[in-house]
């Protein structure tokens, strides 16, 4: 533990005026001035009106998606209502005598499915443990509401807000397999 | 205007005066909340920002072109911010030394304004002298009064019971005083040179022979340096030092005893650049312009020279607003030896060398 002693040049008369230190201040405000006013470079993004790139990846809002064929991807596993940290996500079961699946050779669909926004923490766990790709965070950053009530997202703007995101359509190439089974004899 | 002659002087005195002090009090309040969005805007723009530029009131919708553009430079903004200070809470926190708590805003703002009277605006309008009260001991008067100043930052530090309004009382005291010395003897050479205490006399005295700037830049330069720490600006605002004392003498304050505090600061502001254009810039006159210089009886030159007068005390206060930016701020002792040891000898030789200038050069 040695100290090293900084050699200091003691102050210029002309540097004890204060003069070069209110000088180069002068200087630099001056220039940020100029710049700002005259030449429009100000650091402030203006948000609502201009905003900023969502970059990929970015982990938003999550909504439910549709398959090109426009059909629900969601098949009511209800995996991600029990990942759920937070427990934001709520889905009900079309139960026994439910409605069956919009699109052919999948099992049900949920009846009600529903995302508490004040609740979700952007996790992105639903994305991961989702089986048929039905859920996804999106780019959406400000969601905004006047009640809590407004803030929980039915199915249908899930899926309004979700669009379609393609895939693999795993239940399409099942079905047309179990059918060319029925076609080629064994 | 037929009733006038009616009236007796004396009235016609009173009728007039209340005249000038409604007048002047509403400019300098306008000043006040203009200077407060001149100092946001300029603030913003030298750190590379927009500043406010969002208050709109229902009608500005109606204006095509010009509308936006005003919404833009915030020109509606100091509205707001007044209604705001009026309707926010006035919390009195249980510890307080009531007393003390509740008369510090008044007296901070009262000083302020009380000096803008010696003050003239401009030459004369009609037949009617542009000055308040046209006082023989006119600066003695301002510099009685801005000492008063340093008691509403000192007893609202004291009436507040806690300890950062306490420390920045105690340091405003200390500066304040210390830089009344050096302010007060630097205006000295200029009643030498000029042979009155009269402000009138002084710009009348500079309307001929030119700018005090030029024959006194040593006063000047002690003049304004002191001003910034008698108005507790940055390089010297150490009574509020936001960084170190919260908000220094005015943290347990809110609502319009807040707004108080700033109104009485920027009051000061205004006042001394009123007292710098007055000494050091030749009041409301202009150099080379010989209708701009002599008193007239027009109505519309009155209105020119008020209107010199304020644009010359506006580009001090943009100085008051740049200056900020400029410096960071000074330690105490820095503060403290700044103002003994530097401007009061600088101050001293000044008077002595314009003394002795002056009796010989002048006889």
């Amino acid at each position: 533990m040695s100290t090293k002693v900084v050699a200091r040049a003691p102050l210029t008369f002309y540097e004890r005026t204060y003069l070069p230190t209110i000088l180069s201040g002068l200087k630099v405000t001056a220039k940020h001035f100029t710049d700002t006013v005259f030449r429009g470079k100000t650091v402030t993004m203006e948000y609502p009106e201009e905003r900023w790139v969502v970059p990929e990846g970015y982990r938003g809002a999550p909504y439910l998606v549709k398959d090109q064929e426009g059909a629900i991807k969601c098949v009511s596993c209800q995996l991600c209502e029990f990942v759920c940290p937070p427990k934001a996500i709520r889905i009900t079961p079309p139960g026994a005598d439910g409605a069956p699946a919009d699109r052919t050779n999948a099992e049900k669909m949920p009846k009600e499915f529903e995302i508490n926004m004040l609740r979700c923490i952007f996790c992105g766990m639903c994305q991961e443990v989702c089986p048929e790709e039905a859920i996804f965070l999106q780019k959406d950053y400000s969601l905004t509401g006047e009640s809590r009530a407004e803030m929980i997202f039915d199915k249908a703007k899930l899926l309004k807000l979700g669009g379609t995101h393609g895939g693999v359509q795993k239940w399409k190439h099942k079905l047309e397999g179990a059918k060319a089974q029925e076609v080629f004899p064994v | 205007m037929e009733f006038l002659q009616y009236l007796s002087p004396s009235t016609q005195f009173v009728l007039f005066s209340a005249l000038k002090i409604f007048a002047v009090f509403g400019v300098v309040m306008t000043a006040v909340a203009y200077a407060v969005l001149v100092e946001r805007k300029v603030s913003a723009w030298i750190q590379n920002r927009v500043g406010p530029n969002r208050t709109a009131p229902f009608f500005i919708n109606y204006l095509p072109v010009i509308g936006p553009f005003l919404v833009r430079l915030g020109i509606f903004q100091p509205m707001a911010d007044g209604l705001k200070f009026l309707l926010k809470e006035d919390f009195t926190p249980n510890y307080v030394r009531k007393v003390y708590f509740w008369i510090a805003p008044a007296i901070t703002v009262i000083p302020a304004l009380m000096t803008v009277a010696v003050i003239p605006f401009g030459s004369t309008l009609g037949t009617e002298k542009m000055v308040i009260a046209d006082l023989n001991v006119g600066i003695l008067y301002t510099f009685g009064i801005v000492s008063l100043g340093v008691y509403g930052i000192v007893l609202a530090g004291y009436g507040s019971n806690s300890k950062y309004p306490f420390l920045g009382s105690i340091r405003s005291s200390a500066q304040m005083i210390s830089y009344e010395i050096p302010m007060g003897m630097s205006v000295i050479p200029i009643f030498l040179v000029a042979g009155s205490l009269n402000l009138g006399d002084i710009i009348r005295y500079q309307a001929e022979h030119g700018w005090m700037i030029l024959k006194q830049p040593v006063a000047f330069v002690i003049f304004l340096i002191a001003a910034f720490a008698e108005t507790n600006r940055l390089p010297f605002d150490l009574p509020e030092s936001e960084s170190e004392l919260v908000g220094g003498y005015h943290t347990e304050y809110s609502s319009m005893k807040l707004a108080l505090f700033f109104l009485g600061e920027y009051a000061n502001m205004i006042a001394s650049s009123a007292m710098m254009v007055t000494l050091f810039c030749g009041g409301w006159t202009l150099p080379f312009v010989t209708a701009l210089s002599t008193p007239s009886s027009s109505i519309l030159i009155g209105l020119l020279h008020i209107g010199v007068f304020f644009a010359k005390m506006a580009l001090f206060m943009i100085l008051f607003i740049w200056v900020r930016w400029m410096l960071p701020r000074f330690r105490y002792d820095q503060l403290m030896d700044i103002g003994w040891r530097r401007f009061i000898p600088a101050a001293l030789i000044n008077i002595v060398v314009t003394a002795l200038v002056v009796a010989f050069l002048h006889d």
